[in-house]
């Protein structure tokens, strides 16, 4: 296929859908939701539900299908390309809210990237059926614990009669880990150690359904943004779960291996973060044009430097990075829908996503000065919003280092 | 459908031109700086890769096959051996793309069969003029028509192997309506003067030159395209684009010499390569690159689809010049003291990638 950048007019038109969500039912309810840290989006789970559950059940159904996933279909899929678009799209509406989108989450994406066909089976079918909305989330932060996975004290230890992995340790910083636990029938993936001796290559993530003894939410933090979403601490006490509830192998490789295709997750997921930072940032580069017109200045494209001025050269600035992020997003996305790797372009995505739209919605705040600051506005929360992006599901920092690794083709041992 | 894999054609030329940006273009790069002059052959055997007779149309015995993505694809490879050589190689299509896409049949059938040669086609174009306010959309070079004839005046600069071209178009304002037309100007004409060779930062392999236009004569039929004329804004448009491409060619070039070299370079008893401030600059230098990559691609694409690429054509380039600035620049700190010594090329590349900011109308695609 050549170079092309045509988005297919099937991923358009559900794009379009989520623009009417973001439009009529996330951005009327935007600032009360974040003035009330942890009240619900009823209005968008009630609405959004019917259409995730059935768009989840024909995911699953592709995923279970082992016909059509032989490579025999040459179409690549489009999977991964219209969850990009309908998160940009619903993060333009509002992130924190996007983030309560019912479904699997970072939990479910693990279980699909990972997962065996029956462990799909089994534990995405919540995700694609019935009444009531199920939630998934992904917990590997611990108080010790953060950008340094293999610090992780979560211990997984089998018990061999009665077939169950007994799990003990306290998980933070869980998106989505109280709806996923305590307010729905949904499921965490929780990263536990089942050999503390042998650091990274013992990790491996466990799916804990909720209504697991010994799994409970003990708290949900305050935050800077994304104040619909709630952010949890989880402390598992012997909590059991079913022998067969581990992704990836039981063994530990001591090369590592494990661990390693457990990682593939992150493949899967930094580009929808990546994603969700686009439409954030996009929110916040139309919101300054438009004031800006308001105001009587326009954006020309094609001027010489000497001809713009200070606040023209920002919003191009502003334009241009957030398309080269865009760009690089669309590319990871593009490889992982074809199942190429893309480990280096998922980093570079979300490195870069991160930390332009951060830099870009702080900018939106201060060109727009004082009003610009105010609550009145939603730029000042875009603001805060972004910031997350360049933090979870690895820090810009963390991101930038396996960019480096790849390109320089060192291990983490190498390259720490 | 969306995709970033090059056709099989494209990413056959792209390997041809690899392998000559290798093995003969940086070859010859440092002394073609040092000297001022690119060594005889090297230029020649740039062309005879035949990017621009597959753009000539068909009808006059060329491929009919002008696409911007081909294009950048070309340009990025040629700039990765020297951004000199590849304007050297890419000027001739100064002319014979605006003429291949604008010419009337008449101008076509004249002016493009020489750029089925083997050697290079004797011919430039001049767009830019000196001044620190420099604004393609602003020239001020006019046009006064007389009859089917016009008379030029004013100053072009950086206009490329000028001395040796018989024909050069030459962009001026209607000194009347104020649209921006080219104007096919010929060896000897009067009221033409060359002058000697710039002295530039960089670029000092690729002989660039003042031309001043007083009360010059331009016979019928001049301007480009007739009477119809032809689409400045395109073709400041592919211009960006080409230049865009270049930019990310000399940018990838000295991301990818920071990154051998710190494999090598020891400090404290390891590669400078394992510690994060250097590997960090190093997976920056890569994201840029192919950030700006990506830019110029789709503005091509745009292009491609004879869609208007005003905004993605100015966007790519806006981005790949801070982005070229960035990779060089880091890539002579992550040499130190080596990086800023002429033997070692990334200073070279430091001076070239400062120049895109002003290359208006150097190269297009």
């Amino acid at each position: 296929m050549p170079i092309d950048f045509e988005i297919p007019e099937h991923v358009q038109k559900q794009a379009d859908m989520a623009r009417m969500a973001a439009e009529w039912v996330m951005r009327p309810a935007s600032r009360e939701l974040d003035e009330n840290e942890h009240q619900r989006p009823t209005a968008f789970v009630e609405q959004l539900w019917p259409f995730m559950r059935d768009m989840q059940k024909r995911t699953l159904e592709k995923l279970t299908d082992t016909e059509s996933s032989q490579p025999d279909s040459k179409r690549p899929s489009t999977t991964t390309l219209r969850l990009m678009m309908m998160i940009e799209m619903l993060s333009w509406g509002d992130a924190g809210v996007y983030l309560c989108l019912p479904g699997g989450a970072l939990g479910g994406a693990a279980i699909e990237a990972v997962g065996t066909p029956e462990q799909k089976q089994k534990f995405l079918q919540r995700f694609a059926e019935g009444e009531i909305p199920a939630w998934g989330a992904m917990a590997m932060t611990e108080p010790g614990a953060g950008s340094d996975t293999s610090a992780i004290q979560t211990t997984a230890v089998l018990d061999k009669e009665a077939n169950e992995w007994v799990l003990n340790g306290e998980k933070i910083f869980c998106t989505n880990g109280k709806l996923a636990l305590d307010e729905s029938d949904g499921l965490v993936v929780v990263w536990a150690s089942i050999d503390r001796s042998a650091g990274r290559a013992g990790m491996r993530p466990f799916i804990v359904p909720a209504g697991t003894p010994g799994a409970r939410v003990t708290k949900v933090e305050i935050k800077h943004g994304i104040r619909a979403s709630d952010t949890a601490s989880i402390v598992l006490e012997n909590a059991r779960i079913p022998a067969d509830n581990i992704l990836g192998s039981p063994e530990v490789q001591r090369d590592g291996s494990g661990f390693r295709g457990a990682m593939a997750t992150f493949d899967a997921t930094r580009p929808l973060v990546a994603a969700s930072a686009l439409g954030i940032g996009r929110a916040s580069l139309e919101f300054v044009k438009e004031k800006l017109k308001e105001n009587g200045i326009d954006i020309p494209y094609g001027l010489p430097y000497h001809k713009l001025t200070a606040i023209q050269r920002d919003v191009l600035e502003m334009e241009a990075q957030l398309r080269a992020a865009y760009l690089l997003t669309l590319r990871a996305v593009t490889l992982l829908d074809a199942k190429a790797p893309n480990n280096l372009e998922a980093a570079m995505c979300k490195a870069k996503a991160g930390k332009v739209v951060t830099q870009l919605c702080q900018k939106a705040v201060e060109i727009l000065g004082p009003t610009g600051y105010s609550r009145e506005w939603l730029v000042e929360k875009w603001m805060r919003d972004a910031k997350i992006n360049d933090i979870f599901e690895g820090t810009g920092q963390i991101n930038t280092l396996v960019v480096a690794r790849r390109i320089l083709n060192y291990s983490s041992k190498e390259l720490q | 459908m969306v995709s970033f894999t090059p056709t099989d054609e494209q990413q056959q030329l792209v390997d041809i031109i690899r392998r000559y940006a290798v093995n003969d273009v940086r070859a010859v790069a440092h002394e073609a700086d040092e000297t001022g002059k690119i060594p005889e052959g090297v230029v020649e055997t740039g062309w005879q890769i035949g990017l621009v007779p597959t753009a000539i149309p068909e009808e006059l015995g060329g491929f009919g096959e002008m696409s911007a993505i081909t294009g950048v694809l070309a340009a990025e490879e040629l700039a990765y051996g020297d951004l000199s050589v590849a304007m050297a190689v890419m000027a001739p299509a100064l002319f014979a793309y605006p003429m291949a896409l604008y010419g009337t049949a008449e101008q076509r059938e004249n002016w493009l069969p020489m750029f089925l040669e083997e050697s290079p086609a004797p011919a430039t174009a001049a767009l830019l003029e000196p001044g620190v306010f420099f604004d393609p959309n602003d020239l001020q070079t006019t046009a006064t028509a007389e009859g089917d004839k016009a008379r030029l005046n004013g100053v072009k600069a950086c206009v490329p192997l000028a001395l040796d071209a018989s024909v050069m178009l030459v962009y001026a304002k209607d000194s009347e309506t104020g649209s921006t037309d080219a104007y096919l100007v010929q060896r000897g004409t009067d009221g033409v003067i060359i002058e000697a060779p710039e002295q530039l930062m960089g670029l000092r392999a690729l002989p660039t030159y003042r031309v001043k236009f007083n009360d010059a004569r331009v016979d019928a039929p001049c301007k480009l395209g007739g009477a119809v004329g032809s689409n400045y804004e395109t073709i400041l448009n592919r211009s960006r684009v080409a230049l865009a491409a270049l930019a990310v060619g000399v940018a990838r070039g000295a991301a990818e010499y920071a990154r051998d070299y710190a494999k090598e370079r020891q400090t404290f008893g390891a590669p400078i390569a394992t510690r994060q401030a250097i590997a960090f600059m190093l997976a920056e230098m890569a994201i840029e690159v192919d950030a700006a990559r990506l830019m110029t691609w789709e503005a091509a694409w745009k292009l491609d689809k004879g869609e208007d690429a005003t905004k993605e054509a100015y966007l790519a380039k806006q981005y790949a010049d801070k982005a070229v600035l960035f990779a060089t620049d880091s890539a002579v700190q992550v040499l130190g003291g080596y990086g800023f010594i002429r033997e070692f090329p990334v200073e070279r590349w430091l001076r070239n990638g400062r120049g895109f900011t002003a290359f208006d109308g150097l190269a297009i695609v």
